[in-house]
C-alpha cells in the first residue's frame, strides 16, 4: 500500500517543529489508512539526522546528503522530490507551510500534475463521491482550509492525482513523539540520480536565519496577559494553555514592565501588531495602548475580574473570573475533546 | 541594451480585507457583489518591481497578464495608469472552475504567446492565499523560480540579485534571467496613479468592452492603437482543453461552510464548567482551535 510521506526542513541540523508537527499527524493518519510513514529530509551531515525523526514514528527514512542541498534552494529539492515521488508513488505527502515548503509544494505539485492545498487547518481521512459521475472514493484526505479571508472554511479533495499534497502552518498540529524508542529503516537517496546541473542556476549569496523562539506575528492564537496575571509564576498557566492550543504567549506592556514576561512577547503600539485567529487576553484592562496592536484579532476571548474593562469592548466572549480557575479549565475541555 | 521585456501576472481579487455585515448571504453563501473588486494587493508590489526596472533600464516594457472575467480589465488600466505599457486579459469560459494547477496552466500557455524575459507576480492573491501560481506557472514554464522577493537589488539582461523576506530572516540570491520572481508584501509599495497617464489610458478598453461602446468611441480608438487592451480566448492560446478549468483541477471542493458573520456582541458568561464548555464547543466547532 502506498505511504504517507512528509518532507522535513531542517536548519543547522535541527528538524523544524512543523515537520515534527507533521509526522505527528502523519503517523496518525498512516495508522488509520493502515500504511507507512516515511520522512525525507535532504541536506548535508546528516548521519544523525534519524534520531530526531524516528521517536514520531517513522517507519521509513529517505536521506539525500550532498552540499548542494543546504541551504535549500528550489531546483534541486525539486528534482529530487519528483524523481523519489515518481518511483514509490506516496498517496499522501505533507509539507510545511513555510517560506520554503510554500515554495516546494507548488513546483512539485505541478512537475507530478497532483492537486496541493496549502495552509490546511485541519486534516482527516474519509469519502468523497463525485456530485457529477455519482462515483464514491474511499480514504481520501480531507484538506480542510479557510479560505476567502477566513470568510469561510472549504473541505478540499483530490480524488484522483497522487500524491494528495498539502501545507500546514508552524503551531497548527500538535507534536507529540509516538515512541521514544521507535526505530525505522533508513534509505539513502542516489542525489546524482536526480540532480541536473542546471538546477543549481540560483545561488545563495548571504543569509540571515533570526534564532528567536517567539513568533508572535505567525501564531494563528495568542495567549496574551496583563498586569492582572499577577505573577511570573501565574503566566506558567498561560504558557500551558498557549502549549495545548498550539499559540504563542503574548503580554501587554504592564506585564512586561512587572518582569513576568520577556519584552520581545510585547503586543502593542510599542510592541508587536497581531492578527491571530484567536486572541486570549487574561488581566489585561485594555488600554489604546495594547489594544491597538491587537484589534484586529478575528476573535477575541477575555478574561477578567472587572467586568467594565475597556478589553471587553472588543471581545466575543467575556468570562468574568478568576484566569487561575477558567484557564485550566480550558486545559482540561480542550485535551479531552480534541481530535 | 535592448532592454526587458517584463510580464506582470495580476488577479482582480474581492476585498476580503473589508468583509462587512452584507459580506455573507442569508443562506450562509458569500456575496460577491457585496465586496468591491480591487488590485491584487501583493500583485502591486510586483509592479512596482516591474516599473523600478523599467526606470532604470532603457528599452523594457512592462505588460499586465490577468485571467478573469471582462471587469478584470480595470486592474491593466489601473496599472497603465502607474506606468505599465499594456495589458492582456485572458477571458473564456473555457477557464471557469480553475484551480491553481489549471490556473497555472492556462496562464503559462498564455505566457508562450509573449516570451517574456522576465514574470514578476505577487506572492499570494488575498482570495486564496495558496502563494502556489507564481511557482506552478514556473515550472510549466521550465523556469527557475525566486519567490518572497522584497527588492530586486541588481538586474542585468543575463541575471538578477534579490534580497528574498523569509519567515524568521532574509536572504540575498542571484539568479538567471529569464526567471519568475514571487513578490512580497513587504516589498515596496506600488507608486500612485500618475495624472497624465490617466488622461492618457482612461479610455483603455478590452475587447468585450468595446462592444458596448459608442460609434464615436470606435473612431477614437482606431486613431489612437495604445488604447486597446489586448483579450484573448481560449482559441487564441495553444493549450490542451482537458488540462483547462474543471477538467485540469486534480483538487475539488468537497464542501464550504461559512463563518458566519455578525456585529460584535459579546457573550458574557462566568466561570461555570458549563459556560467554558459551551464556549469551547463553539470554538471547536467553527475550527478556531483544533
Amino acid at each position: 500500500m502506498n505511504s504517507v510521506f512528509v518532507y522535513c526542513e531542517i536548519e543547522e541540523g535541527v528538524v523544524a517543529d512543523v515537520s515534527l508537527e507533521l509526522l505527528t499527524k502523519g503517523r496518525t493518519l498512516a495508522g488509520k489508512l493502515g500504511v507507512k510513514l516515511e520522512a525525507v529530509v535532504l541536506g548535508s551531515g546528516l548521519d544523525k539526522i534519524g534520531e530526531q525523526i524516528f521517536p514520531f514514528g517513522v517507519d521509513v527514512l529517505w536521506t539525500g546528503d550532498d552540499k548542494r542541498l543546504y541551504p535549500y534552494t528550489t531546483l534541486p529539492h525539486t528534482s529530487i522530490l519528483t524523481g523519489l515521488f515518481k518511483e514509490e508513488k506516496p498517496q499522501i505527502a505533507f509539507m510545511g507551510a513555510t517560506s520554503i515548503g510554500r515554495d516546494l509544494g507548488p513546483r512539485v505539485s505541478s512537475a507530478l500534475h497532483s492537486g496541493l492545498t496549502a495552509d490546511c487547518t485541519s486534516l482527516e481521512i474519509g469519502s468523497f463521491e463525485d456530485p457529477k459521475t455519482k462515483e464514491v472514493y474511499d480514504n481520501l484526505l480531507y484538506q480542510i482550509r479557510p479560505a476567502f479571508g477566513g470568510n469561510i472554511v472549504a473541505t478540499i479533495v483530490n480524488p484522483v492525482c497522487r500524491p494528495q499534497m498539502a501545507t500546514v502552518r508552524e503551531g497548527v498540529m500538535k507534536k507529540e513523539v509516538f515512541n521514544p524508542n521507535h526505530k525505522g529503516e533508513v534509505k539513502k537517496i542516489n542525489v546524482a540520480k536526480y540532480l541536473n546541473e542546471t538546477d543549481l542556476v540560483i545561488r545563495v549569496i548571504e543569509r540571515h536565519i533570526e534564532k528567536s523562539k517567539v513568533n508572535l506575528k505567525a501564531a494563528p492564537i495568542i495567549v496574551a496577559g496583563g498586569y492582572g496575571v499577577g505573577s511570573k509564576e501565574n503566566f506558567k498557566l498561560l504558557f500551558e494553555l498557549a502549549d495545548v492550543l498550539g499559540g504563542e504567549v503574548g503580554a501587554s506592556r504592564a506585564a512586561v514592565d512587572a518582569g513576568f514576561v520577556e519584552h520581545e512577547r510585547q503586543i502593542g503600539q510599542t510592541g508587536t501588531t497581531v492578527r491571530p485567529k484567536l486572541y486570549i487576553a487574561c488581566g489585561i484592562s485594555g488600554q489604546i495602548q495594547h489594544t491597538a496592536g491587537m484589534e484586529e484579532s478575528s476573535l477575541v476571548i477575555a478574561i477578567n475580574n472587572d467586568v467594565n474593562a475597556p478589553i471587553n469592548k472588543f471581545a466575543d466572549y467575556v468570562i468574568t473570573g478568576d484566569l487561575n480557575v477558567v484557564i485550566p479549565k480550558m486545559i482540561q475541555y480542550y485535551k479531552k475533546n480534541s481530535k | 541594451m535592448k532592454g526587458l521585456k517584463i510580464v506582470v501576472l495580476a488577479k482582480q481579487v474581492p476585498d476580503t480585507r473589508n468583509v462587512g455585515k452584507d459580506a455573507m448571504k442569508a443562506d450562509g453563501t458569500v456575496n460577491r457583489a457585496a465586496l468591491p473588486a480591487i488590485f491584487n494587493p501583493e500583485d502591486l508590489n510586483a509592479l512596482e518591481q516591474a516599473l523600478r526596472l523599467k526606470d532604470k533600464m532603457a528599452g523594457t516594457t512592462v505588460h499586465i497578464l490577468t485571467m478573469g472575467p471582462g471587469r478584470a480589465a480595470e486592474i491593466i488600466r489601473e496599472a497603465m495608469f502607474r506606468g505599465a505599457d499594456g495589458g492582456y486579459l485572458l477571458s473564456d469560459r473555457a477557464f471557469a472552475g480553475s484551480d491553481t494547477l489549471a490556473t497555472s496552466y492556462a496562464l503559462t500557455c498564455a505566457l508562450k504567446n509573449l516570451s517574456p524575459d522576465l514574470i514578476i507576480c505577487g506572492r499570494q492573491a488575498i482570495d486564496g492565499d495558496t502563494a502556489q501560481v507564481g511557482p506552478q506557472v514556473a515550472e510549466k514554464s521550465g523556469l527557475p523560480q525566486i519567490t518572497y522577493a522584497e527588492e530586486i537589488l541588481e538586474c542585468s539582461e543575463k541575471k538578477l540579485k534579490i534580497r528574498r523576506r523569509l519567515e524568521r530572516g532574509s536572504e540575498v540570491v542571484e539568479g538567471p534571467v529569464p526567471c519568475v520572481v514571487t513578490v512580497n508584501g513587504s516589498a515596496a509599495p506600488c507608486r500612485p496613479r500618475n495624472a497624465r497617464l490617466v488622461m492618457k489610458y482612461k479610455h483603455a478598453k478590452a475587447t468585450s468592452e468595446m462592444q458596448e461602446a459608442d460609434e464615436d468611441y470606435v473612431t477614437m480608438s482606431a486613431q489612437r492603437p495604445y488604447l486597446k487592451i489586448t483579450e484573448w480566448s481560449v482559441n487564441d492560446i495553444q493549450s490542451n482543453p482537458e488540462d483547462l478549468g474543471l477538467s485540469g483541477s486534480p483538487t475539488k471542493v468537497k464542501h464550504i461552510e461559512s463563518v458566519v458573520f455578525q456585529a460584535k456582541e459579546a457573550k458574557v458568561m462566568d466561570a461555570s464548567d458549563a459556560a467554558i464548555e459551551e464556549m469551547m464547543k463553539e470554538l471547536i466547532a467553527n475550527h478556531t482551535i483544533g
